[in-house]
């Protein structure tokens, strides 16, 4: 019988109530005494010299209050790039400025060059239109197009970037010329170039801060929709404004989805920190959902051409890879790390491939910048390499059921070093492919085929083997690798007096059902109920310290510091134990909430422990300390691996080229299982993104760089019906060797693994009805791009 | 959005003399002009709601057809004119979300003539009369073009009255994001001959294939057009389709509409 509590169970989000019923808590709902609204003054040109700005008739109107201009930051710090990337020869990569306001220059459409503070959001806006227009700008030709920004050395993003190149990265360059040299005899070879097309996040909630500042104390908060207030208030406080830490409390509420583009720390936060400071008063923003499409960091953009050499039976010798990656017109926080060490390190996938070589050129462009969304890199790794598989499979006529079988990594070849540099600790990829084979009932589609064609519809089946590196990460890993930052989490957990508990965590749940999970993990390890358990997260004030949500590690790494500082509250316990029942500490047990002396039936509940640590009248001070709470930070000794087989069916209206994903089956390893509710619906989520971005999603700047896909109407979004009922298995668990809990994380996996499943079905569906000339489209695989690939 | 007045006559009459003032703009379910206000596109000085008045309100059978009132929200047509004309009622089901149904209207929609828009294609097929506070336009008349119609200043539709034909349909073939009719077809068969309408797909909004008309009206089959071919010249080109493309949506679409009409 399924647990109902605790580890295992299916406990229904207890957030969930809150946001269903509209009793959520996001910045924009919290009403400030005095408070004043801030608007920013946007770039409507992607390229830019700004000539001059003329304040005076905007400083007059009706109600405005203040106004910010790049010469107001020009002597703070620049928002700073989380990781230092090497290029090939060695010189670091380049880092411009990313100022608070535009300076000098405006970089792309969207780019705020001021900002005005009113008393009414109306009064601002009035204003900030009034200040562009007395602001002249001087239009620049765009750089747009990434093969052009480097070759044209006369137009620059940054005046003193010649090519327009961040870094020129090799992976690992040691191993090139041996790769060169295996893809030089292999006996075949296939070569595949792709677009992995940007993607705006589209978060429900879009960006919003309140600064605040009192002038009595001298200390200032932030209200915003971060997905870790840590990492903010660090940037903010320490690299940018210049205020300490500990005069700066960072608050994310209730945080309506992040996707990655709220780990960052943008401009807007530091400009109404100082705008609070300057008014006295708390000062307000929230994007209007036109600027999320022009300034949230997009996702992916990659234009790649991957080679693979391999044996005429498909053994796979070789990879190498090329990649232009557009970073946008400035270094988002982890824009330099997205593209080098969470791509390039898996391009190996879950096969034993003895030569890789990734080569990635970040390019600056005149677009918004480009960081981490949903997977991260991996998305982009795994499409390059699933794609190429299936080309290979069909140039040699061979079954990619049996190829990917017989080039997967087998269990008795954990722990696996593979050729970019990662150690996978533990796996099974043979069970999740059968299994996937086993759910699709791959034997039988040809039936489903002849059904299909009877209703004048195409069917294709595609599959992706995938793996993924998360539980980011482990911090003397990636300091080797240039993360400017170790990547640990902490945990505290409070015992309170009646014995409930109050759980602060360095991560933060937008979304991801920690309120849940968290409190499973501590009732299943104290033997007490769910419900008298809380989490605390998103306040720096009120939490030791944490690196937030992303990368699917808030479970593997903050999860496990929590699960730690619970070990260290059982310890204490069992010495407050020992003093009560005057029994030596070794001879305490703990099991099911009760502390108990060994062979006796001498026992205190948790609750009488608890009660006993907050009013004690006899405690032996000089070895006990009254009070039961206790903080734990882990750092992880590896990443972990979560891997899993893919496989999707579709339909394809050869008329109208329209896409249907008619079935799809996920066959996932995440290790230990802590809800499988949440997990089902974290790979729900995940793949529906996944088909979004190999269906629908797109995002266009015209060559003077405006944004074409800046609103509902022209930028596709996947909706219900374009997604099918999925059907998940995550029952083959290989658990991670170095975290107690035996977690991998699944917040990720749905949107690496699935595009590629989908692009190979259509692809397939396509060949199967005689469009034998089509190879390769690229994503979204739009019914225009299908028609046009048929007929072309 | 800027601030504005805001008036909702109760008749016909008050309405036309609202309409009179300066800077004053006509607004019935709003789907096209809130958004464009909000967006500090449009600034009008006064709005004039149109759904306030009764007589332009609904859905029932009179001379001449079907007449719907011109402030009917979607959802209402959807519901209402199944009974008598099930296509055009699908065609209304079918328009955005429910939101969008219950808010937008017919008057609004053909009096805006986005060229994306799905009601001008039922217009024009059904061959119906637009009414408006002034006069009556045939609909072969009445649509000009992009968001251009015959109506003139102060003018503004009361209802439309749709003939009812022996068979139709409306096949729509969504635009990927906004959900309008990347291309749509509205085919509707009457004892004197079968009218096309297209929308969404032509370079000067919606049009009559006039070809196809022909062909269907001797043989009201799916293969009497497949000789055809729609020329890309007039269709339009866009992120989410070329106009070859278009040019093949008109006729794949325009033989479904065929086929579901029966």
């Amino acid at each position: 019988m399924p647990k109902d509590h605790g580890i295992g169970a299916s406990t229904k989000r207890r957030e969930d109530i809150r946001f269903l019923t509209g009793r959520g808590v996001y910045t924009d709902d919290m009403a400030l005494h005095g408070q004043t609204f801030a608007v920013f003054v946007r770039s409507t040109v992607a390229h830019g010299r700004i000539k001059s700005i003329n304040t005076a008739k905007a400083a007059g109107m009706p109600g405005v209050l203040a106004i910010f201009t790049g010469e107001d930051f020009k002597d703070v710090g620049g928002n700073p790039a989380g990781w230092l990337i090497n290029s090939r020869d060695g010189t670091p990569m380049r880092e411009p400025k990313r100022p608070v306001l535009a300076h000098g220059k405006v970089r792309h459409v969207g780019d705020a060059y001021a900002a005005v503070i009113a008393e009414t959001y109306a009064q601002a806006r009035d204003a900030a239109e009034q200040l562009a227009e007395d602001s002249v700008i001087e239009e620049l030709p765009a750089i747009i197009d990434m093969k052009a920004a480097v070759a044209d050395a006369s137009n620059r993003v940054h005046d003193e970037i010649p090519d327009n190149l961040c870094f020129d990265w090799g992976w690992i360059e040691d191993n090139r010329a041996a790769v060169d040299a295996a893809m030089q005899a292999a006996p075949h070879k296939v070569t595949l170039e792709l677009v992995n097309n940007r993607l705006v996040p589209n978060a429900m909630e879009p960006r919003a801060s309140i600064g605040e500042y009192n002038p009595g104390t001298g200390d200032y908060k932030l209200t915003t929709t971060s997905q870790n207030p840590h990492l903010t208030r660090l940037l903010v406080a320490a690299f940018v404004l210049g205020i300490p830490e500990n005069k700066l409390t960072v608050v994310a509420p209730d945080v309506g989805g992040g996707f990655g583009s709220k780990i960052y720390h943008y401009g807007e936060e530091a400009l109404v920190l100082a705008a609070a400071k300057k008014l006295g008063r708390p000062v307000r923003w929230t994007a209007e959902r036109s600027e999320s499409f022009l300034t949230d960091a997009h996702g992916r953009d990659h234009v790649t051409k991957i080679e693979l050499g391999c044996t005429k039976d498909g053994q796979i010798l070789a990879i190498r890879t090329e990649t232009l990656a557009n970073v946008g017109a400035y270094l988002s926080n982890f824009s330099t790390a997205t593209p080098t060490f969470l791509h390039g390190t898996l391009m190996a996938g879950p096969y034993k491939v003895p030569h890789v070589y990734v080569n990635v050129k970040t390019v600056f462009t005149n677009t918004a910048p480009v960081d981490a969304y949903r997977g991260a890199g991996r998305p982009e790794a795994t499409f390059s390499l699933e794609r190429v598989i299936d080309k290979m499979c069909r140039e040699l006529n061979l079954d990619p059921f049996e190829v990917r079988r017989k080039n997967l990594l087998t269990p008795d070849q954990f722990p696996y070093t593979t050729p970019v540099g990662l150690v996978y600790d533990t796996g099974n990829y043979q069970a999740t492919l059968d299994k996937a084979m086993a759910m699709a009932d791959v034997s039988g589609f040809a039936k489903r085929a002849a059904e299909s064609k009877a209703r004048g519809k195409l069917r294709g089946m595609g599959l992706s083997t995938w793996i993924e590196a998360c539980g980011i990460a482990p911090s003397h890993l990636v300091g080797i690798l240039g993360s400017r930052v170790g990547l640990y989490d902490a945990a505290t957990v409070r015992v309170n007096a009646t014995g409930n508990i109050s759980v602060m965590v360095g991560a933060h749940s937008h979304g991801q059902g920690h309120e849940t999970v968290f409190p499973q993990i501590v009732a299943e390890k104290l033997g007490i109920p769910e419900s008298s358990i809380e989490i605390v997260h998103g306040d720096t004030s009120k939490i030791p310290f944490g690196m937030g949500s992303y990368g699917s590690r808030s479970l593997a790494v903050c999860g496990t510091a929590m699960a730690k500082a619970v070990d260290k509250i059982i310890a204490k316990g069992k010495k407050i134990a020992a003093h009560m029942l005057e029994a030596s500490e070794g001879d305490i047990t703990f099991e099911d909430g009760k502390f108990q002396v060994a062979g006796t039936d001498k026992a205190k509940t948790f609750g009488e422990i608890a009660f006993s640590a907050y009013v004690p009248h006899n405690y032996p001070l000089e070895t006990l300390e009254p009070g039961l709470e206790e903080t734990a930070f882990y750092d992880p000794a590896n990443f972990t691996y979560p891997a899993g087989a893919y496989i999707c069916e579709v339909e394809v209206d050869e008329g109208t080229g329209k896409v249907d994903v008619v079935a799809f089956h996920c066959a996932d390893d995440f290790g230990n299982v802590m809800n499988p509710l949440i997990v089902e619906g974290q790979v729900h989520g995940g793949v529906g993104q996944g088909i979004g971005q190999a269906l629908c999603e797109f995002t266009a700047y015209d060559e003077t760089g405006q944004l074409l896909t800046g609103s509902y109407m022209d930028y596709p979004m996947p909706r219900a019906e374009d997604v099918p009922f999925y059907n998940v298995d995550y029952s083959c668990q290989t658990p991670c060797t170095h975290n107690p809990l035996g977690v991998k994380g699944c917040g990720e996996a749905g949107a690496i693994g699935s595009p590629p499943a989908v692009v190979n079905a259509v692809i397939d569906a396509l060949q199967r009805g005689g469009h034998t000339h089509v190879t390769h489209i690229d994503m979204p695989v739009s019914p225009s791009r299908v028609w046009s690939a048929i007929n072309g | 959005m800027h601030n504005f007045d805001f008036a909702k006559p109760s008749t016909i009459a008050d309405a036309a003399k609202a309409l009179g003032a300066d800077g004053a703009q006509a607004l019935s379910g709003g789907q096209t002009l809130i958004p464009t206000m909000k967006q500090r596109l449009a600034a009008p000085g006064v709005l004039v709601s149109l759904t306030g008045i009764k007589e332009m309100q609904g859905v029932c059978m009179g001379d001449g057809g079907l007449h719907v009132g011109a402030a009917t929200p979607h959802a209402v047509v959807a519901k209402e004119a199944v009974a008598h004309y099930p296509a055009l009622a699908a065609l209304a089901g079918g328009i955005g979300d429910p939101a969008v149904r219950s808010r937008g209207t017919i008057g609004g929609s053909i009096a805006n003539n986005d060229p994306a828009a799905c009601y001008p294609s039922a217009v024009l097929a059904s061959g119906a009369t637009v009414v408006t506070n002034k006069r009556k336009i045939a609909a072969d008349d009445y649509f000009q073009g992009l968001f251009t119609t015959a109506l003139e200043e102060g003018e503004f539709i009361t209802e439309v009255v749709f003939p009812i034909p022996q068979k139709a349909a409306y096949v729509k073939f969504n635009q990927p994001a906004s959900r309008f009719a990347l291309t749509g077809v509205f085919v509707a068969k009457f004892a004197n001959g079968v009218r096309v309408g297209v929308t969404g797909a032509g370079n000067d909004g919606v049009f009559r294939w006039k070809e196809a008309e022909a062909a269907l009206s001797a043989n009201f089959s799916a293969s009497a057009i497949s000789g055809l071919t729609v020329d890309a010249g007039g269709m339009n080109t866009d992120l989410h389709g070329s106009a070859a493309y278009r040019a093949n949506l008109v006729k794949v679409l325009t033989g479904r509409a065929v086929t579901a009409a029966g």
